[in-house]
């Protein structure tokens, strides 16, 4: 996997999305958990737009310094015996991980959750090369057993019921067990300590590195992340590069704004700040320890009027409140980052090529901007993408593009739409019933699939003015 | 240890950035708000521990406050509860002080007591691994999060903590500050006076959970299934 999903078109994908009744619910229901977690957290906590705007300034000034703050990170990293890679690409990152572990011999590589990694496809390079993968999330480790893609940040299983999950279980490891998520959890941690014991090498993500000691902060709650870190000989750390705080003191910060945007906690189970490799006597932690930083794409969204789409810590707070995902669902928008923040993000990354679709992903109703921890104006950045879509890449939908000509061709001829919108009622009936509009033809298929719309108005607006103007409507002498 | 291509990488993020390359003399700024200060501002401990002991209802531990003289006793209690027959400890200073040295070696002919030796190397993963019981004692105690936090080195073991099925974290009343604010306060300060920061902090706040499977919490998943904090008070 690289950061598109696959290559069915927007549409299908939408389809898809909006005809799979569970996901939906389950999407809907956990918009809802997840946007009252971080609501009730935030009113605790008290001065929650304080926070927001500390947040902001630590992530603009992390920013603006990122190549001052990377290189005291990979300094202190290797005074503490680790190794630095800095990769420009998803493929020199992924060619020295597999230096690595050939020169470890490794075959069995035991992963925590990481998004970086989905994004430069690291898995699938290093199953080519014959080593044995093992996603050790809960939630990564039903979708790799399931071959199937992420559809949510956090919990990137959303989309999958029990009932699927024992299935997937049962088919790929023997499980004859009920579909309680105690016992599936039960199974899945028997399954994966063998596992985490075995593993010649673990590959984290990162959530938060700090410059000034050259730590690695790992949120979790299921400490699987810990015993990738704790466990194997040789360990592996892949950042995006803009993941970085300068201090302890920031990282807290940081780390009190994600968990409670994300799930709604004061702090996840475990918050875990590991440096290098082990010191000299201790057991726990890698013997071999190499961070790669990578940058693919990110450093050209530097300078850019985009630069704050960097400031993400990987909350979700924007995909849980989006009404958009919340019909279509994570696979829809074909990126690893779905929601607003993908939105945004994934043609920055990948080029508006295979994206252009995803800034109108989007009702432009400005949830987004408002639940962000760090104030990205994401709803402000996807206009400025359709702006540079329609303005200079000339790639807005072929159909929006046809309707928006003929909405100004016809709004400006005022007889021809006095006489349309005057038609409109009579050429709509068939399709009318009830005052709405069920199953509508032509350019209205895409919105009723959808939703229904609602039939022309007896009157039209106009002629209602008119009559209102003589003081002939009812109730209209207001 | 090597760093690879930093170079090439860091100018091209400078050009991007439409300056020279920052290589010294980067402060960061005074924030324009501090809201992390005011939160539980002026608290005294035991207000704080009443902050803690409300927490760790949302977070299904379970938590006793002890004398030091009943410190052996709540221990044992929690062993039993948990149907423990193998427990593995940490080599802390603090076992002698609260005098526990004398009681994990009455317990140990009961149960199977091992305290941390870094001379048996991957041994002690093995054991913690079978283990029924990690006991450590919490270096810096979160109220807000209801969080011990663990400086792991070669006495104190990531696996403890970890690797058995329970947890039982020994809580000194002094440790307790508001919340994770005081605890990278101090961390930050140890890099500035330029000492070494442990290769490991762990902030562990209760069992491990998962909400993966139809959001639905599930308590215990990787890490330990159940917890338990004694909160002592001090020497």
């Amino acid at each position: 996997m690289s950061i598109k999903l696959g290559d069915l078109s927007y549409q299908q994908r939408i389809e898809k999305g909006i005809e799979n009744d569970f996901m939906r619910e389950a999407v809907s229901s956990a918009q809802g958990r997840f946007r009252n977690g971080r609501l009730t957290q935030a009113e605790e906590l008290g001065d929650w737009e304080d926070w927001r705007q500390l947040g902001s300034e630590i992530r603009t000034h992390t920013l603006e310094n990122i190549d001052y703050y990377l290189q005291q990170l990979s300094e202190q990293v290797s005074k503490r015996g680790g190794n630095v890679f800095f990769a420009t690409t998803a493929e020199e990152a992924n060619a020295y991980i597999e230096k690595v572990i050939k020169q470890k011999n490794g075959k069995k590589i035991v992963k925590s959750k990481s998004m970086v990694t989905e994004e430069i496809g690291l898995n699938q390079h290093l199953e080519k090369l014959g080593a044995e993968v093992v996603e050790s999330d809960l939630g990564e480790w039903i979708l790799q057993l399931d071959e199937d893609p992420p559809s949510h940040i956090v919990t990137p299983a959303l989309h999958k019921n029990k009932e699927q999950i024992r299935k997937t279980f049962a088919e790929k490891r023997g499980y004859d067990q009920s579909d309680s998520p105690e016992e599936l959890a039960a199974f899945a941690r028997e399954q994966l300590r063998k596992d985490f014991l075995s593993a010649d090498v673990g590959i984290t993500g990162c959530n938060f590195a700090i410059a000034e000691s050259g730590a690695i902060t790992l949120v979790t709650n299921e400490g699987n992340a810990r015993m990738v870190t704790a466990l194997p000989e040789t360990q592996i750390t892949v950042m995006g590069m803009e993941r970085i705080a300068p201090t302890w003191e920031d990282m807290e910060v940081l780390v009190s704004l994600l968990t409670r945007a994300a799930v709604g906690q004061k702090l996840t189970s475990y918050v875990t700040s590991y440096t290098g490799a082990r010191l000299e006597g201790e057991i726990d932690g890698p013997d071999d320890y190499h961070l790669v930083i990578v940058d693919n794409g990110r450093s050209k969204i530097l300078g850019t009027e985009f630069q704050s789409a960097l400031h993400c810590i990987r909350c979700a707070a924007c995909i849980n409140v989006c009404p958009v995902y919340r019909h279509v669902g994570g696979h829809a928008y074909n990126s690893i980052y779905p929601g607003p923040i993908g939105a945004v993000l994934t043609p920055l990354l990948d080029g508006y090529d295979d994206h252009k679709e995803l800034p109108y992903a989007s009702s432009l109703c400005a949830a987004c901007t408002e639940a962000c921890p760090v104030k990205i104006p994401l709803h402000e950045q996807l206009i400025r993408h359709r702006q540079i879509i329609v303005e200079q890449e000339k790639k807005s939908p072929i159909m929006e593009k046809i309707m928006m000509k003929g909405f100004a061709q016809w709004a400006s001829t005022p007889a021809a739409y006095k006489l349309s919108t005057k038609l409109a009622r009579t050429a709509l009936k068939p399709w009318t019933k009830d005052e709405t509009i069920k199953n509508g033809p032509g350019p209205l298929k895409g919105w009723t699939d959808v939703r229904d719309f609602p039939a022309p108005a007896k009157q039209s607006f106009r002629a209602w003015w008119k009559e209102r103007q003589k003081g002939e409507v009812r109730n209209g002498n207001s | 240890m090597a760093i690879h291509n930093q170079d090439a990488f860091l100018s091209n993020v400078a050009a991007h950035l439409g300056r020279p390359r920052r290589i010294s003399g980067v402060k960061r700024p005074s924030w324009s708000v501090r809201p992390q200060d005011r939160v539980f501002a002026g608290y005294s401990k035991e207000e704080l521990l009443a902050v803690l002991k409300k927490q760790c209802q949302a977070i299904h531990t379970d938590v006793v406050e002890v004398q030091q003289s009943e410190l052996a006793e709540a221990l044992t209690d929690t062993i039993k509860r948990y149907r423990g027959k193998t427990v593995v400890v940490a080599n802390d200073k603090r076992n002698a002080l609260y005098g526990l040295d004398q009681f994990y070696e009455q317990l140990n002919k009961e149960v199977d007591v091992h305290i941390w030796d870094a001379q048996l190397g991957k041994e002690n993963q093995t054991i913690a691994e079978r283990a029924d019981i990690g006991i450590s004692f919490s270096d810096i105690t979160l109220a807000e999060s209801a969080t011990v936090t663990l400086f792991n080195d070669k006495h104190h073991g990531r696996s403890i903590s970890l690797l058995p099925k329970s947890f039982i974290a020994i809580i000194p009343k002094s440790t307790i500050v508001p919340r994770l604010t005081q605890a990278a306060q101090q961390l930050h300060a140890s890099v500035e006076k330029g000492e070494r920061v442990p290769s490991c902090v762990s902030f562990v706040s209760g069992p491990s959970n998962s909400a993966d499977i139809e959001m639905n919490l599930i308590v215990g998943v990787h890490g330990p299934i159940q917890a338990t904090y004694i909160v002592v008070g001090d020497k």
